[in-house]
């Protein structure tokens, strides 16, 4: 059996530079490793030409690159593709990658299935099969042919980025670093459903924009929707933002799924208006994606663009968000592997 | 990283390991609680808590942590190790899991069953009906208390072993064989995620609405 070794791929600067220094290698190896691993298409020691052959060697003795080509790729009618990676035995993972005119997102994942158990999530259902690891979270923009295309990265594809917080963190500095994929922080948004001491973290040291998942401003409903509201409740996701000055280079948004006759009411818009009163934010507003088995159902569009104009005469800048990829469930709230890890536990 | 609950120091009174592998710790109780809610816990002031239903009851003396080690875990092999007398850090208690004296359906897996625990010993019984799921039969924590008190109303489904008054499969085989669920009473959930969802997905299937069911996730 090949002794599995560590991958540098998805080392910081600091990281790698460590690395060196327990090696006996030139400090500035650390700096050659980071262009090397995200600024070239490279996936192996070979390819590193300013790097001698003996510190290539040395490296390859102990470490692999680590970068993973993906497994599978559909293409829906709209262009959004859907990447299948492996994520360690028997797990994968998606990211969506959806293009816009001049706008190039790439949807990644932070963990394999979710813990969060959202009412109306796909990923969900799949219950929780493990972290990501700083590696393979940048892996997703890495190994896609579309990759010097990205314009914007968000953290919305599987499981809670802030529930994996330390990976996420590492790849938001490498993700937006000089020495790293050097992707603006304006360009890349975390999403999360509130877990609040790890947003706090979050919200202090990254400057990246952040989405929050709130579907209801009403708590009894929000823990019908989304058990996290027993623990982390909205007013607190709300005040923490609040303690922060969000300048204007930071963008928090809050994602609003509508449910047909659940929270598109004008009692939703009222109290969205009270909950949300002063906080420098918007609302994106998103169309369900019926999964199986949901006793929920999608607004009708009349629906949605009223509450949309009703929020806006609020006072709060109210977008609709394309739905993008649905023929190959890429669509928000779609991607899962349950199935494809289900198949792998029976082999 | 600090992920910022404010932990303080107490003594743990005992600890008690009441099958391989998994514990109840106690400690003098500090602060009044809702039975159902949850602590952080930390193994100093300023560590990453991570968070324990309590499954003491609400004028208990002392507050009960029912886990099990995950050996992989940062805190609890740490904990395991832990004697009458030594130091941890603990959170106020908080959320909104909490119980109440409505009719209503408990369903637990495994460490899931805290919560219920504390309800059960805050008195918080009436109209209840408590289903826990275990791999074996060491997973059925406090079934001594709950079988004195709930008779039939206590369901043990046990996935890997077979005995007596035991129900021998998974709590989701359990309750999709039910011909029939009560539609206008709560159910309240907490365990792993995948059992969560599909415990979840079952109720839902059988005509309970989703306004009834209130989870609660192990993360």
């Amino acid at each position: 059996m090949p002794e599995i070794k560590e991958y540098l791929f998805g080392k910081t600067l600091a990281e790698l530079t460590e690395i060196a220094g327990t090696l006996d290698l030139p400090k500035y190896t650390g700096g050659q490793l980071a262009y090397w691993l995200y600024k070239t298409d490279i996936d192996s020691f070979d390819g590193m030409t300013n790097v001698s052959k003996k510190t290539r060697n040395i490296l390859a003795e102990h470490y692999d690159v680590g970068v993973q080509a993906p497994v599978n790729v559909q293409e829906s009618t709209d262009g959004t593709k859907k990447y299948l990676f492996r994520a360690g035995s028997g797990k994968f993972i998606e990211a969506a990658y959806i293009p816009d005119g001049k706008r190039h997102t790439l949807c990644v994942s932070s963990q394999v299935g979710c813990k969060m158990g959202c009412l109306f999530c796909m990923t969900g259902k799949q219950g929780f099969q493990g972290h990501l690891t700083t590696g393979e979270i940048l892996n997703q923009l890495r190994s896609i042919p579309e990759r010097k295309e990205m314009t914007n990265v968000v953290y919305m594809g599987m499981g809670e980025p802030f529930d994996n917080l330390d990976a996420v963190m590492k790849s938001l500095e490498i993700l937006t670093a000089e020495y790293g994929f050097a992707i603006s922080v304006r360009k890349v948004t975390v999403s999360t459903i509130g877990i609040v001491p790890a947003m706090r973290v979050f919200l202090e040291k990254s400057k990246c924009n952040l989405a929050v998942s709130l579907h209801t401003p009403f708590d009894e409903e929000r823990r019908r929707l989304m058990p996290i509201q027993n623990v982390y409740p909205l007013k607190d996701v709300v005040e923490t933002i609040r303690e922060f000055d969000i300048g204007k280079y930071r963008r928090v948004s809050f994602e609003y799924i509508m449910f047909k006759e659940v929270n598109d009411t004008r009692r939703h818009v009222n109290e969205l208006a009270r909950v949300l009163n002063k906080v420098k934010s918007r609302i994106n507003l998103i169309r369900f994606h019926p999964i199986p088995g949901t006793p929920l159902l999608g607004s009708d569009e009349a629906a949605i663009a009223d509450f949309q104009q009703a929020l806006n005469d609020k006072g709060i800048v109210t977008t609709l968000r394309a739905s993008r990829g649905q023929d190959i469930d890429a669509a928000c709230g779609l991607l899962s592997t349950k199935e494809l890890v289900k198949a792998q536990t029976l082999e | 990283m600090k992920r910022n609950l404010n932990l303080n120091k107490v003594k743990v009174s005992r600890q008690t390991e009441i099958a391989p592998g998994v514990f109840v710790l106690s400690f003098p109780r500090p602060w009044d609680f809702s039975a159902g809610q949850v602590l952080g816990i930390g193994t100093h002031a300023t560590d990453e808590a991570r968070l324990y239903s309590i499954a003491s009851g609400e004028l208990d003396d002392e507050v009960d942590v029912l886990y099990s080690i995950n050996p992989g875990g940062k805190l609890t092999p740490w904990l395991s190790k832990i004697v009458t007398g030594d130091n941890i850090w603990v959170s106020e208690p908080f959320g909104s899991f909490t119980g109440t004296d409505d009719p209503a359906w408990w369903i637990a897996s495994g460490t899931g069953i805290a919560p219920f625990s504390a309800m059960f010993r805050s008195g918080l019984t009436a109209g209840k009906k408590l289903i826990h799921g275990g791999r074996d039969l060491n997973s059925f924590y406090f079934n001594k208390d709950f079988s004195g008190f709930f008779k039939e109303k206590y369901v043990r489904c046990c996935s890997r072993d077979s005995a007596e008054g035991i129900y021998d499969g998974r709590i989701t085989k359990y309750l999709s064989e039910l011909p029939q669920l009560p539609a206008n009473e709560k159910y309240y959930l907490c365990g792993s995620a995948e059992m969560v969802v599909e415990v979840r997905d079952i109720l839902i299937e059988k005509g309970i609405p989703f306004d009834n069911i209130i989870s609660e996730i192990y993360f």
